[in-house]
């Protein structure tokens, strides 16, 4: 079986033979990396889908080294809008950022009666490993490299909606711009979520919120106010 | 120069960093604008912490009575009588506070419906060799939700991060912690950090059983070794957990509540032969008999049904499913025991004060703050990285406002700055991850659940034997940036560093306690070892 990794010393795709059995993306690249090729670079932790270490992508789809089984003829690649440091390896901390700017976290504590029926409203969102598959996934950032992204908006609707917020408009205000207006709802984050979260449900639940505490979309806004053009959006193409 | 440099980005260097932050602010007691900075060789939200799935313990007695006293009680009797009673019931009565500060910071417990508010609402469950419903849990992602909540509130609270540098060395003047050197992965340079007061969160030595642990790559006792390397002291490094339940194949770890929530261990006749909720020590050499008799073991938890299992254990499932092709809610699952948890570690005090090197904290699986003593209960660990770690972090702050600000000179700086070099220039003859394959086994094989003093002594020659071809292991890769073939390295001498301790400390303790279990001492010996096994440096 033959695998291909997109090596960034010469931006040259590199192949290697791996025996006929089967084994996760993991188990792969720490072979080749002890028996075959020790400068072959990437990260990696906890073996188990939960650390969010080792996302790449495999035939253009994000997957987690550790839970992907690999088929021949695979191509292997650096998660996408992230610098790369050296192969599989990238700098994670601009999308970090995207937390901070999202302020995603509980803002003002007030105790709460909560029942199971609340636990379930973001255990799902909850699970999210930072693993960056979505923020790689998304075409926003094709076109504008601040949007908030995925992951930060989940997170930013998980702390928004517990009960245990006293001052949730703190994060409404917080994610307007580039932030849930931005996204063009094409579901690719959804889609490669190795933890099934939804983020664009999430943040069609945020722009909900939006409207609530007196936000409209700025596309929807242009329409009203300013051009005759009916059914033009600024955010189309991509 | 810092006031607190935080090594570890883990639960416990994560709860420290927020402590020593708050309690910067208080009247009295701190100056304000503390400069706190965690300092890790990945991401925060990287780390081990992530995987601890089971819960966390608090008597706070949401599902039937529990009191304190009963969670200080079953800590110290699975502990074996090598715990210090003082630090666990420390721990036990922080308990429900620390439950308390986590529900305030937003961590998205399971709930019970009983109408109730606040904490009193927290779902708890039964874990092994507790006498009540009393792990706080979120689903089986406990670990997971616990660091990513405690993550976010750091971002909230401005906690500056350094990310991907490699804990080197300790820098220490006259004893005292004075700063850290560090590789910063992506440039390959060393840097040293001055500090007033250093915490080392690092977490535990598992990984030395490269292949039979469920730890993480990166729980390779850096911390540990650094302490021995700065002159302080280590303790009960033999007793090194093992996990009843890790899939066979992957040695990828099935949480401890599948059979809290009334799961089977069976073997291949479908036979049960132990009390499934016994402590971790007992089951695993159950386990390990059943093999010696040529059975293969499995969890069964069919008869919980798939609704339930997807509510309680979707982790679990999902895992199942990838790695061993079984269907948990129709399948047997195939396990066997491996490494999962370091009780020993570096040696502290009452203030978590790391022996030997005064400014110097440790906390988390990295240190041996004596709760766990020869066996750690299921859902205490991640009670003493959160508990613990404010006491870390609160003393670490208080340390500094009295320390010197006199930096330390460059001398660790440029001997590091050197070795790095010699590594470079070292001849590579010998495949160190060969090696570390190697030691894995070996560990497994020889230092593993039932230990016998001819197979620790070789265990020892052949560690003696790897010591020495180190020579001849060098690196493939001699690029200077993002270089994690020199990581890799780095952390493989930490474990050749660590396992003689391991190996010596279980050839001397002549008796069976807990995880550290004999062949011809197979009872527990209170007259000759009812201590603790101190290691350090002689010069």
């Amino acid at each position: 079986m033959q695998i291909t990794i997109l090596r960034s010393e010469n931006n040259t795709h590199q192949t290697y033979t791996l025996e006929d059995k089967e084994t996760t993306l993991l188990g792969a690249l720490t072979h080749i990396k002890a028996t075959q090729d020790a400068t072959l670079t990437f990260t990696a932790g906890c073996r188990a889908s939960v650390c969010g270490t080792c996302s790449v992508r495999v035939n253009g789809r994000e997957e987690l080294a550790c839970a992907y089984k690999i088929k021949d003829g695979d191509v292997v690649e650096p998660l996408q809008y992230h610098p790369v440091l050296r192969d599989l390896k990238v700098d994670k901390n601009k999308a970090k950022e995207t937390l901070v700017k999202s302020t995603a976290w509980l803002h003002d504590f007030q105790e709460a009666s909560l029942t199971h029926k609340d636990e379930k409203l973001t255990e799902t969102q909850t699970d999210c490993i930072l693993c960056d598959s979505c923020y790689s996934a998304c075409p926003v950032y094709a076109v504008n490299p601040d949007f908030l992204g995925p992951f930060a908006l989940t997170r930013a609707y998980r702390y928004s909606t517990d009960k245990r917020e006293g001052n949730a408009k703190a994060i409404i205000d917080n994610i307007q711009t580039n932030g849930v207006w931005d996204c063009t709802l094409c579901g690719e984050c959804t889609a490669v979520c190795p933890k099934g979260i939804d983020p664009k449900m999430d943040i069609t639940m945020l722009r909900g919120d939006s409207v609530t505490h007196g936000y409209s979309d700025p596309s929807f806004a242009t329409q009203s106010f300013g051009t005759p053009d009916f059914g033009f959006d600024p955010n189309g193409g991509f | 120069m810092l006031d607190v440099l935080i090594i570890g980005s883990g639960g416990a260097g994560l709860t420290a960093a927020l402590a020593a932050k708050d309690i910067s602010t208080v009247d009295g007691v701190g100056l304000g604008n503390a400069s706190i900075l965690v300092v890790g060789k990945a991401y925060p939200t990287n780390s081990q912490t992530s995987m601890a799935q089971g819960g966390m313990n608090a008597a706070l007695g949401n599902v039937g009575e529990d009191h304190i006293s009963s969670h200080i009680a079953d800590t110290i009797k699975s502990a074996r009588g090598l715990c210090d009673e003082d630090m666990v019931r420390q721990m036990c009565a922080d308990a429900p506070k620390t439950i308390q500060w986590l529900e305030s910071i937003g961590v998205p417990f399971s709930r019970l419906d009983n109408g109730k508010v606040g904490v009193e609402t927290v779902a708890q469950r039964q874990m092994g060799g507790a006498s009540a419903k009393r792990a706080c849990y979120a689903q089986d992602y406990t670990g997971l939700k616990i660091l990513h909540t405690l993550y976010d509130t750091c971002l909230k609270e401005n906690i500056e991060f350094l990310d991907e540098h490699y804990f080197l060395n300790l820098v220490t003047d006259d004893g005292t912690a004075k700063g850290a050197t560090f590789l910063d992965i992506r440039t390959g340079e060393v840097k040293q950090i001055h500090a007033k007061s250093v915490i080392i969160a690092t977490g535990g030595y598992g990984s030395l059983y490269h292949g039979y642990t469920t730890n993480a790559y990166g729980s390779t006792g850096d911390g540990v070794a650094a302490v021995l390397r700065a002159g302080g002291a280590v303790s009960d490094m033999e007793f090194v957990q093992f996990h009843p339940t890790a899939l066979k194949s992957s040695s990828i770890l099935i949480s401890e509540s599948a059979r809290g929530e009334g799961g089977y261990l069976v073997n291949s006749d479908g036979e049960r032969f132990v009390d499934e909720l016994k402590p971790r020590d007992e089951v695993a050499r159950a386990i390990f008999e059943q093999f010696q008799n040529s059975q293969e073991v499995f969890l069964d938890v069919r008869h919980l049904g798939e609704e339930k299992l997807m509510e309680l254990l979707p982790q679990e499932v999902a895992l199942c499913k990838l790695h061993e092709h079984v269907d948990p809610a129709k399948e047997l699952i195939p396990i066997k025991p491996v490494a999962h948890y370091s009780m020993g570690g570096i040696d502290v005090d009452y203030a978590l004060e790391v022996t030997g090197i005064k400014g110097c904290f440790a906390v988390g699986e990295c240190s041996n703050a004596k709760v766990h003593g020869a066996n750690r209960l299921g859902g205490n660990s991640l009670l003493e990285i959160t508990a613990f770690g404010k006491f870390a972090g609160e003393n670490a702050y208080k340390h500094a406002v009295y320390a010197s600000n006199k930096k330390a000179d460059d001398r660790q700086l440029q001997q590091d700055k050197k070795e790095i070099e010699a590594i470079y220039e070292k001849e590579n003859t010998l495949n160190f991850y060969e090696k570390r394959e190697s030691l894995g086994k070996l560990f497994y094989e020889k230092v593993g659940i039932v230990r016998d003093n001819v197979n620790l002594t070789k265990a020892m020659e052949e560690v003696i034997t790897m010591q020495v071809m180190q020579k001849k292991m060098g690196l493939s890769d001699k690029n200077r940036e993002n270089n994690t073939n020199l990581i890799e390295y780095l952390e493989f001498q930490n474990a050749l560093l660590l396992a003689p301790t391991i190996i010596s400390a279980a050839i001397a303790r002549d008796e069976s306690r807990g995880a550290h279990y004999k062949v011809g001492f197979e009872t527990q010996d209170d007259e000759k070892f009812k201590q603790h096994i101190v290691l350090q440096w002689k010069d």
